[in-house]
C-alpha cells in the first residue's frame, strides 16, 4: 500500500510525528456474528483481491479451514460448538486483525515504517520495511501476525486498505452474501451495532452486545456478539485483551531509561578521566623495580 | 622485539583470542541489538549489511558469543573466587576511583572488582541466551507469554551488560599499561607489583 495515499497517525519506530496537518473520519469493520453463516466466501474474496492462496492443509474433522491464520490466509472463519441456555449454538467468528487503536504489534515493531497506523484507522505492514524479526507477534494481543516461511517477513489483514483509500469497501464486505460484514465510519457502525444488539435482546440474547475492547483504546474491526458478557466463546476470542504489561515495559519506560544510564556510563567515564586522570605505574614503583634489576 | 624479558606473563595466546572472540561478537550484537532496541540506534543496522541481515546474523553471532564465553568461564572460574581481601577491596573501591590506590588491600591475579564483573557478566551472558533464545523466532516458537517476558528480560539485561562492559573497557583504559596484557600478553613487573602485589610476588617470588 502506496504510504501517500492515506494520511498516516502514527509509524513503528518513530519518534517524531507522522503527518497531522489532516484528519479523516475513523473507518470500521462490523461483523454481525449472529448473520454469519460461515460460508467462507470473505475468505475467498480475501484470497482473490491480495492475491494469496493458503497451501492446501488437511482435514482435522472441524470446519475450520485453512485451520489457522497464515501468511497467505489473512482471515479465517473459527467454527466453536457451546452449549448456552441450554441449547447447542454454532458459533462462527471471522478472525483476523482488530486493527487496534493502540496496536500492540506497532509499539513492539523495531524497523521505522514497517507498521503504519492511517489516520483512519486501519493498521497497515509495509513489507518492505519489514525485517521479519516477529516482535509484532510478540506485541499483538489477538495472536494475528504471521511470518511468512517464503520471505520471512510479517503478514495480517490490510483490512484492504488500498481500496479504502480510493473509496471502496474491503473486498470482504463487498462478498459477504448475508450482509453480516458492514464497513463505514466508526461511529455509524456503532450505531448499527446498537440496533443488530437491540434485536438480539427481543429475541432472547440478554447479554448481546457490541465488541469494541477499551483496552486497546477499541477496535477498528468490530464484533456484534450474541454473548458479549463471554467472548472466549467465540474461540478464545479475548476477554479483556490489551498490550502485555511485559511489552509495555520493554517498549515503553526501558526504551528512554536504558539509552540515558548508558550515555550516562559512557559520559561518566569520559568525565572521570578527564577530572581524575589516569590511573599510571608510580615512578616509586617503577625506580624500584629499576634498583632491583641493578643488582 | 620484547622491550624487556622480565615482563610477567598474563595472557597466553589462546585465552587472548578467546577473549577477543567474545570482544568481537559483543561489540556485534551491542550495535544490532541497540538498533532493534531504540529506533535512535537503528541506522546501526547498515554495518550489518542492512536491517534484515542485522535481524538474521544477531542471534548466530549470540551463539558464537555464548559459547566462546562459556569456555572463558571454565578457564578464569577458579582465579574469581572471592576472598576477605576482595571484599575489603571492593568496601574502599571509592577512594581508588577517586584517584588514591595508597590504601588498597595487596590483590591477586585479579581485584575484588574484576571479579565481581567476572560474575555479573556471567549471569548476564545465561540470562541473554535463555531470553534469546525464547525469541529467536527463525528456529523456535514458545508460548507467548515466554517470548515476551523473554524480549523484556534480553533488553535489560542487555541494557545492564553494555554498560558492565563499557565499564570493562574504560577500567582498562584508566589503569595504564592494562591493554597490552589482552593485545599482547604481557605486563611490565611495576605495572604488577603496583596493582596485583600478590600474583606479583607469586610471579617473580620475590
Amino acid at each position: 500500500m502506496a504510504l501517500q495515499s492515506l494520511d498516516i497517525l502514527r509509524r513503528s519506530a518513530t519518534t517524531t510525528p507522522s503527518t497531522q496537518v489532516r484528519s479523516t473520519v475513523e473507518v470500521a469493520k462490523l461483523i454481525d456474528v449472529s448473520t454469519c453463516i460461515g460460508c467462507k466466501a470473505c475468505q475467498v474474496s480475501c484470497s482473490e483481491w491480495n492475491d494469496i492462496r493458503a497451501d492446501v492443509g488437511s482435514n482435522i474433522g472441524v470446519y475450520d479451514n485453512p485451520t489457522d491464520l497464515d501468511a497467505k490466509a489473512w482471515t479465517v472463519m473459527r467454527f466453536a460448538e457451546t452449549e448456552e441456555n441450554g441449547k447447542l449454538e454454532w458459533l462462527i467468528r471471522k478472525d483476523g486483525c482488530m486493527h487496534c487503536a493502540d496496536p500492540g504489534c506497532l509499539k513492539a515493531c523495531p524497523s521505522p515504517g514497517a507498521i503504519i497506523q492511517f489516520k483512519n484507522g486501519i493498521v497497515d505492514f509495509h513489507q518492505e520495511n519489514c525485517i521479519g524479526c516477529g516482535y509484532c507477534v510478540t506485541g499483538c494481543p489477538f495472536n494475528v501476525p504471521r511470518i511468512s516461511k517464503d520471505d520471512g517477513k510479517a503478514y495480517k489483514c490490510s483490512l484492504c486498505s488500498d481500496r479504502v483509500a480510493v473509496g471502496q469497501e474491503p473486498s470482504c464486505v463487498k462478498t459477504c452474501p448475508t450482509g453480516a460484514i458492514s464497513f463505514g465510519s466508526k461511529e455509524d457502525m456503532k450505531d448499527l451495532a446498537a440496533t443488530r444488539v437491540a434485536n438480539l435482546k427481543t429475541r432472547g440474547y440478554a447479554n448481546a452486545g457490541l465488541y469494541d475492547p477499551q483496552g486497546v483504546g477499541g477496535t477498528h474491526v468490530m464484533y456484534v456478539l450474541h454473548h458479549a458478557d463471554k467472548p472466549e466463546l467465540y474461540s478464545g476470542l479475548p476477554k479483556n485483551p490489551s498490550i502485555s504489561p511485559l511489552v509495555g515495559l520493554w517498549k515503553g519506560v526501558a526504551k528512554p531509561l536504558a539509552t540515558l544510564a548508558l550515555a550516562g556510563v559512557a559520559l561518566g567515564s569520559l568525565f572521570h578521566y578527564v577530572t581524575k586522570g589516569p590511573n599510571e605505574v608510580s615512578k616509586e614503583i617503577e625506580d624500584e623495580i629499576d634498583q632491583e634489576d641493578a643488582k | 622485539m620484547i622491550r624487556d624479558p622480565k615482563d610477567l606473563q598474563r595472557y597466553n595466546a589462546s585465552e587472548r583470542a578467546n577473549h577477543w572472540t567474545v570482544g568481537i561478537c559483543f561489540i556485534l550484537l551491542a550495535l544490532s541489538g541497540l538498533a532493534f532496541f531504540h529506533p535512535a540506534f537503528f541506522p546501526l543496522t547498515q554495518f550489518f549489511g542492512g536491517p534484515v541481515w542485522a535481524r538474521i546474523v544477531h542471534p548466530y553471532i549470540g551463539v558464537l558469543m555464548a559459547l566462546a564465553f562459556l569456555v572463558i568461564f571454565l578457564r578464569f572460574k577458579h582465579l574469581n573466587q572471592m576472598t576477605p581481601a576482595d571484599k575489603e577491596w571492593l568496601a574502599k573501591a571509592k577512594e581508588m576511583v577517586d584517584g588514591n590506590d595508597h590504601n588498597m588491600p595487596e590483590q591477586g591475579k585479579y581485584n575484588g572488582g574484576q571479579k565481581a564483573m567476572f560474575w555479573a557478566l556471567a549471569v548476564c551472558m545465561l540470562l541473554m541466551t535463555v531470553s534469546g533464545l525464547l525469541i529467536w523466532r527463525a528456529w523456535f516458537g514458545f508460548d507467548i507469554t515466554a517470548v515476551r517476558l523473554g524480549a523484556v528480560v534480553h533488553a535489560a539485561v542487555a541494557s545492564v551488560m553494555i554498560a558492565l562492559i563499557m565499564v570493562h573497557i574504560y577500567a582498562a583504559i584508566w589503569v595504564k599499561g592494562t591493554i597490552r596484557a589482552m593485545w599482547y600478553g604481557t605486563v611490565t613487573r611495576a605495572w604488577a607489583k603496583q596493582h596485583h602485589r600478590a600474583w606479583y610476588r607469586q610471579m617473580t617470588g620475590k
